[in-house]
C-alpha cells in the first residue's frame, strides 16, 4: 500500500489521474474501517486531510457550495439557518467524534443507499462538484446514486464540493433507528417545504438500493397543494392527503430484509416518516412563513 | 513510512509504520501509550478517543499518515494539558521539550498503580474515581476524553448535553449514572474553581 499526501487539491487531482484506484480517504470513517477489517486493502490511500480548501464552505445566492470535507459537527454550528434538512441530518450522525471528522464529500463517495446526509440533500435539490485534471462538472444528485455504494464518478475523478439549495422554506429530516446515537438509519427521509416553486421535494433512505426521491409522491402532493389553495390559505392538509402522499411515499421505496430491519417494516416507518415531516413542517409554514409575509 | 507528530506536547517520531495502520496502533504499538484502548476498531465505542489539533476523534479511524505535523492529546496527557489549561497558555512555565528528552522521557512510576494515588490527575480524572464511574475501567480513558473537551466548551452542561457528548463512548458496567455523577461533579468544582 502507498499513501499519498498531496498538499494540494490540483496535486490530489494529479494523483488520482495518475493512480485512478487510490481510495480518497478524508475523515476516515468509512475506509479505516474497512482497512481495519481487512475488507479493503487498496494499492494506494490518497489522504485528503491537508487540503484546507475541502474543509471551507461558500454562502451564495441561491446555493451552499460546501466542501467536501465539511465535519458534520460543522454544518450544525454554522448552517442551520441555510440547510436545515442537511444540519437535521447531520446530527443524527453517529457520535460526536464520528461528526467531527466525516463529511458529506465522504458519504457521497461511498454512496450506501443508509448515508445520512442524502435524504437531506435529494430533498433540498444539489448538485455534486467532481473534478478531475481533464476539468469540472456539475452533478445532480438525482443522477450521482447508481447503485448500491455505487455513483457517477469517473475513476479519474474526486469530489470537490457540493453546491446545495439554500432553504426557501422549511425541511424536516427523519431517522428510524434503535437508539439516537451511533444507529445506521433503518430508513430515513428528508422532506423540504419550497414556497417559492411552490413544490415539496423527498429524500429516501435505506429503502431502495439508492437513495431515492418520492417523484410520485411529490407529484401528488404538488397538485393536491395547488388544487386546494394550501400555499395561499395557509390550511392544514387534509388527513386524507396526508395519508396518500404518505401512501405513494411508501410505495417509492424497493427495500430489503436486513439485520436492521425488515422491508415490510421500512416501507411502513417510511410512510410514518412522510406524514409526520410533512405535518411538523407544514405546521412550520403555516406558523411562521406565511405570518411573516414573505410569502406572497 | 515514517510519521513525525506531537503526543502530549512531545514531539514524536514513529518508523516503520504500515500505510494502512490507525493512529490507535501508532499510540498503542510504537510510542508505548496503552491508555487508549482498543476494542471495536469501527468507531462505535468512543474507547480510543483521543484529541486530534484539539477536536476529539476516535483514533481507530484516522490513519496515521494523516497525523503527520498535527498534535495528539491522548488520556495519559489529560492531567498536564488541563494543568496547562488552568493556568493559561504557557503561564504555567511549560518547559521547552526536544526530541532528545522526548525519547528519554519516561512515565513516571506511580506509587499505586490501582488508585492511582500519588499521581497527578487532572479534574475529571478525580472526579471519576471520587463518583465511583469506573468499574473495569475499559471504556474510562475515551470516557475522560470525551468529557474533559465537552467541560472545556460547555462549563454547566445539563443532562442532556452530558449525555449528547458521551453518546459516542459505551460503557457496559456502570449503567452510566456513576459516570453522569461524575461529570456533574466535575463541572460543580470547574465552577467552585473560578
Amino acid at each position: 500500500m502507498d499513501f499519498l499526501r498531496p498538499a494540494s487539491w490540483e496535486e490530489a487531482l494529479a494523483a488520482k489521474a495518475e493512480h485512478p484506484t487510490a481510495v480518497p480517504i478524508a475523515g476516515g470513517t468509512d475506509v479505516m474501517v474497512e482497512i481495519n477489517f481487512d475488507h479493503r486493502r487498496p494499492e494506494y490511500l490518497l489522504d485528503l486531510n491537508r487540503i484546507g480548501d475541502l474543509y471551507e464552505w461558500e454562502t451564495g445566492e441561491e446555493s451552499v457550495r460546501l466542501g467536501a470535507s465539511v465535519p458534520y459537527t460543522r454544518i450544525m454550528e454554522n448552517l442551520r439557518a441555510e440547510l436545515p434538512g442537511l444540519a437535521l441530518a447531520s446530527h443524527t450522525v453517529a457520535s460526536p467524534q464520528i461528526r467531527n471528522r466525516g463529511g458529506v464529500g465522504g458519504n457521497l463517495g461511498t454512496a450506501s443507499p443508509a448515508g445520512d446526509a442524502h435524504p437531506a440533500l435529494l430533498a433540498a435539490g444539489a448538485e455534486v462538484e467532481a473534478e478531475s485534471v481533464r476539468g469540472t462538472r456539475l452533478i445532480p444528485i438525482d443522477d450521482f446514486y447508481t447503485g448500491v455504494k455505487r455513483n457517477a464518478l469517473a475513476p479519474d475523478e474526486l469530489i470537490r464540493a457540493v453546491h446545495v439549495q439554500k432553504a426557501d422554506g422549511p425541511q424536516q429530516y427523519s431517522k428510524v433507528g434503535t437508539r439516537n446515537a451511533m444507529v445506521i438509519a433503518v430508513c430515513a427521509f428528508g422532506l423540504a417545504l419550497h414556497p417559492e416553486t411552490r413544490t415539496v421535494r423527498t429524500g429516501i433512505g435505506s429503502a431502495a438500493p439508492t437513495p431515492v426521491r418520492a417523484k410520485v409522491a411529490e407529484d401528488f402532493l404538488n397538485a393536491a397543494l395547488d388544487e386546494g389553495g394550501f400555499w395561499d390559505n395557509g390550511k392544514i392538509i387534509t388527513p386524507s392527503v396526508a395519508k396518500q402522499f404518505a401512501d405513494l411515499c411508501a410505495a417509492a421505496c424497493n427495500p430489503i430484509d436486513d439485520v436492521r430491519g425488515t422491508a415490510s417494516y421500512r416501507r411502513h416507518a417510511v410512510g410514518v416518516m412522510a406524514r409526520r415531516t410533512l405535518t411538523w413542517t407544514w405546521e412550520s409554514y403555516r406558523g411562521t412563513t406565511l405570518q411573516k409575509g414573505s410569502v406572497a | 513510512m515514517r510519521v513525525n507528530f506531537t503526543v502530549n506536547g512531545r514531539p514524536q517520531e514513529a518508523d516503520d509504520v504500515w500505510e494502512g495502520e490507525s493512529l490507535l496502533y501508532v499510540l498503542r504499538e510504537r510510542l508505548g501509550l496503552p491508555g487508549s484502548k482498543n476494542a471495536c476498531e469501527q468507531g462505535e465505542c468512543g474507547s480510543c478517543t483521543v484529541r486530534l489539533d484539539g477536536v476529539p476523534v476516535c483514533s481507530c479511524l484516522v490513519a496515521a499518515g494523516q497525523v503527520e505535523g498535527r498534535e495528539v492529546v491522548t488520556v495519559e496527557g489529560l492531567a498536564e494539558y488541563a494543568r496547562q489549561r488552568a493556568c493559561g497558555t504557557d503561564a504555567c512555565g511549560m518547559s521547552h521539550v526536544t526530541r532528545d528528552t522526548s525519547k528519554n522521557w519516561q512515565p513516571k512510576p506511580p506509587s499505586d498503580s490501582h488508585t492511582g494515588e500519588g499521581t497527578e490527575l487532572s479534574p475529571i480524572q478525580q472526579a471519576f474515581i471520587d463518583a465511583g464511574a469506573v468499574q473495569c475501567g475499559f471504556c474510562t480513558p475515551g470516557l475522560l476524553v470525551a468529557a474533559d473537551e465537552m467541560l472545556e466548551h460547555n462549563p454547566n452542561p445539563t443532562d442532556a448535553d452530558i449525555r449528547e457528548a458521551l453518546s459516542g463512548n459505551l460503557c457496559r458496567c456502570t449503567g452510566y449514572e456513576k459516570i453522569m455523577d461524575a461529570v456533574r461533579l466535575a463541572a460543580a468544582r470547574q465552577g467552585e474553581a473560578v
